[in-house]
């Protein structure tokens, strides 16, 4: 267990533009950080730093309480998982396993002995003597979790180390990196663009994009409470169903077509002309008839067996997607009034897409979308 | 009643005439393909080997024309003769100076290069441009830097104050001077190949590495030569190939000499075929040369099989 701490982070290639924009951190010991973002937003990079295999631009790392900006990787006491796995292709998976042990003045017998451990735990004990080539992706995968257990190091750090796994193994060495994570007490930061996998995975994480943070949290309060339109848009799948509102007097208004009431105290918080709503597809209902709704046309459906994914047509070209348990057969252009709780209700300011923070306050809307 | 009675293969095709059927075959089709290369191969290649082969069992007159059947009658005679000998020695002691050495060079060469600092990309260019040279231009070169009187190579002595060699003249250095020339000459090719397959290695295997913190020898032996086998094997496979075929420097810079010290096979097979008109032993020599290649690059295959991790 290792605390991990980030002050002003930053990275430059060029010292002209910024690959990382100043981040700041503190990652707990025995922690499961996830990074995540989409790809080209700076996540790997953050995470070679880290672990020394790029230089640090600015600011600090301090691992444990040490300062560790200029200390070599294999100074940092860390293990590291590749997105390839990086095996060696001449080496079997003994060796794979056991490389480099030497250095830390570990002696063959505590090598063989920490090597047979960790294939146990991971099921690699009849593959020792094979080459890589000769074993399944999920097997490589494996081995390269073995190499980073053996070291006994207290924070490992993996970069992608699902992403070339097919869907169901996926899931399976999801749950099983997470327990072996917990057993060995490991401070974990992973590396993702996938957000099933940090949402699942992560105990909290970090969602950045185009270097700088957009959140830090724990996985439900991200789901729960977007700081602004990208993380709305990233999380969740389907993501939150966004869409521009125009302040007219003391309604919203949809693109010409919905007004929605707006109570006296957002109205003067938020000074603004337009303003961005967003919902989670579960917020989306079907309306009973004493609820008021507004109708909307079928544009697609998809079934998947424990729910239905409902695509509608909002406004001129916007399609939203609402998410109803169980199974529902509906027809493409049936018409369908739907209800949303103004609790569900999210807004964004529309040009920074910054979260407006009165917009959990339930007093902040009156309760119906109504169809000009 | 069976299945192939009732339902006749829709591939026979017996209603058809007999050329069509004989034209549509595929094993036609392939030869057609092949053809080409084949005629050339059959040209320049095969009936030349096979003529070889053939006119060194034979006692054949100065116009070249074979006159009696001798068996191996020429080889008998090839390996009494004491220049034969020399030859082999000195082809020997070629490839012994050149490959080696040649390969060494062009490895470190190769590693160096492979690092990422600034101006890389000249000192690439650098060591791989005797490649762009062809053998004549630079084996004049060489000629003017071996020149004993105006040549940089005995300046250089007599600067740090020793005698002069006479680099082509002296038995003792000609064979030598020609193998430095002909490492030089070379290292640019076995360079680029070595390069390549240097940047063909994973990175990540090296950063994987990093994180371990294994020295940089333990890298080297571990990592990249083991990666770097498959490309090492077939630049030694060619390199030696290459080694006892040479001609253009020896022909340009000594032309056999001194006392027939850089008399290299191949130089002696021109010898006796064009100068001396012995066309039945230059055959003969010409077939020993050739088993004796095949032999050296299959125990290569042989011996060193174990060694090459292909991925």
């Amino acid at each position: 267990m290792k605390k991990v701490e980030l002050i002003n982070f930053q990275k430059s290639y060029d010292q002209r533009t910024q690959v990382l924009k100043g981040i700041d951190v503190i990652i707990e010991p025995g922690e499961f950080f996830v990074l995540v973002g989409p790809s080209g937003c700076g996540k790997s990079t953050m995470l070679r730093m880290i672990a020394g295999l790029e230089s640090i631009s600015g600011g600090d790392l301090f691992l444990g309480d040490k300062k560790a900006n200029h200390l070599t990787p294999s100074q940092r006491d860390l293990s590291m998982v590749f997105q390839n796995y990086a095996l060696y292709p001449h080496l079997t998976v003994e060796e794979n396993i056991t490389f480099g042990l030497h250095v830390k003045k570990i002696f063959k017998k505590e090598q063989k002995m920490r090597c047979e451990e960790a294939g146990e735990m991971l099921g690699l004990t009849d593959y020792m003597k094979r080459k890589p080539k000769e074993l399944s992706g999920g097997q490589r995968q494996r081995v390269a979790l073995a190499r980073a257990i053996v070291t006994h190091a207290p924070l490992c750090l993996m970069d992608e180390p699902l992403s070339n796994l097919d869907a169901k193994l996926r899931a399976r060495m999801r749950s099983e990196i997470r327990q072996i994570q917990r057993k060995l007490g490991l401070t974990m930061i992973y590396v993702t663009h996938d957000q099933t996998e940090a949402m699942t995975m992560a105990d909290r994480m970090m969602i950045l994009n185009g270097g700088e943070v957009q959140q830090i949290g724990k996985p439900m309060d991200i789901y729960n409470e977007p700081k602004n339109t990208f993380v709305a848009s990233f999380m969740g799948a389907p993501p939150m169903n966004l869409i521009h509102a125009k302040v007219k007097g003391s309604s919203l208004v949809v693109d010409e077509q919905w007004l929605i009431p707006m109570s006296e105290s957002i109205r003067a918080a938020a000074q603004l002309n337009e303003v961005t709503i967003g919902v989670r597809p579960e917020h989306i209902q079907l309306a009973n008839d004493d609820e008021p709704g507004f109708v909307v046309v079928v544009s697609n459906v998809e079934v998947l067996g424990t729910e239905t994914l409902i695509t509608f047509n909002i406004g001129d070209k916007k399609q939203w997607i609402a998410r109803w348990s169980g199974q529902w057969n509906l027809r493409i252009e049936q018409p369908l009034r739907i209800f949303i709780e103004d609790q569900h209700l999210c807004l964004f300011d529309a040009q920074t897409g910054g979260k407006l923070d009165g917009s959990q306050d339930s007093s902040f809307l009156n309760k119906e979308w109504i169809t000009i | 009643m069976n299945l192939a009675q009732r339902e006749p293969s829709p591939f026979k095709t017996y209603d058809e005439p007999e050329r069509r059927r004989w034209m549509s075959s595929p094993f036609l089709a392939g030869m057609l393909f092949l053809l080409p290369s084949l005629v050339l191969f059959g040209v320049f290649l095969f009936y030349p080997m096979m003529r070889t082969i053939y006119l060194s069992l034979y006692l054949i007159d100065t116009q070249g024309e074979p006159l009696v059947f001798v068996g191996v009658e020429n080889f008998i005679n090839l390996f009494q003769s004491s220049s034969f000998q020399t030859s082999a020695k000195a082809t020997g002691l070629f490839v012994l100076y050149t490959v080696p050495i040649g390969l060494i060079l062009a490895l470190v060469l190769a590693l160096l290069a492979n690092e990422k600092v600034k101006g890389i990309g000249f000192f690439r260019t650098m060591f791989s441009s005797t490649m762009g040279m062809s053998v004549a231009a630079s084996s004049v070169i060489w000629m003017f830097m071996y020149n004993p009187s105006i040549g940089i190579m005995n300046r250089l002595l007599s600067g740090i104050g020793m005698s002069e060699v006479q680099w082509l003249l002296d038995p003792q250095f000609a064979l030598m001077s020609v193998a430095a020339a002909t490492i030089w000459m070379n290292t640019g090719f076995t360079f680029l190949i070595l390069l390549g397959g240097l940047q063909n290695i994973d990175q990540q295997l090296y950063e994987s590495a990093r994180v371990a913190g294994v020295s940089d020898w333990y890298k080297l032996r571990k990592i990249t030569l083991p990666m770097l086998s498959p490309t090492l094997f077939f630049v030694t496979v060619v390199s030696l190939i290459n080694s006892f075929q040479t001609f253009g420097q020896i022909d340009i810079l000594t032309k056999g000499g001194p006392m027939e010290s850089t008399n290299v096979i191949v130089y002696s097979i021109y010898k006796d075929a064009f100068i001396n008109y012995n066309v039945g032993s230059a055959s003969a020599q010409a077939v020993l040369l050739f088993f004796c290649i095949l032999i050296v690059t299959v125990l290569q295959f042989k011996l060193t099989e174990r060694k090459v991790h292909y991925q």
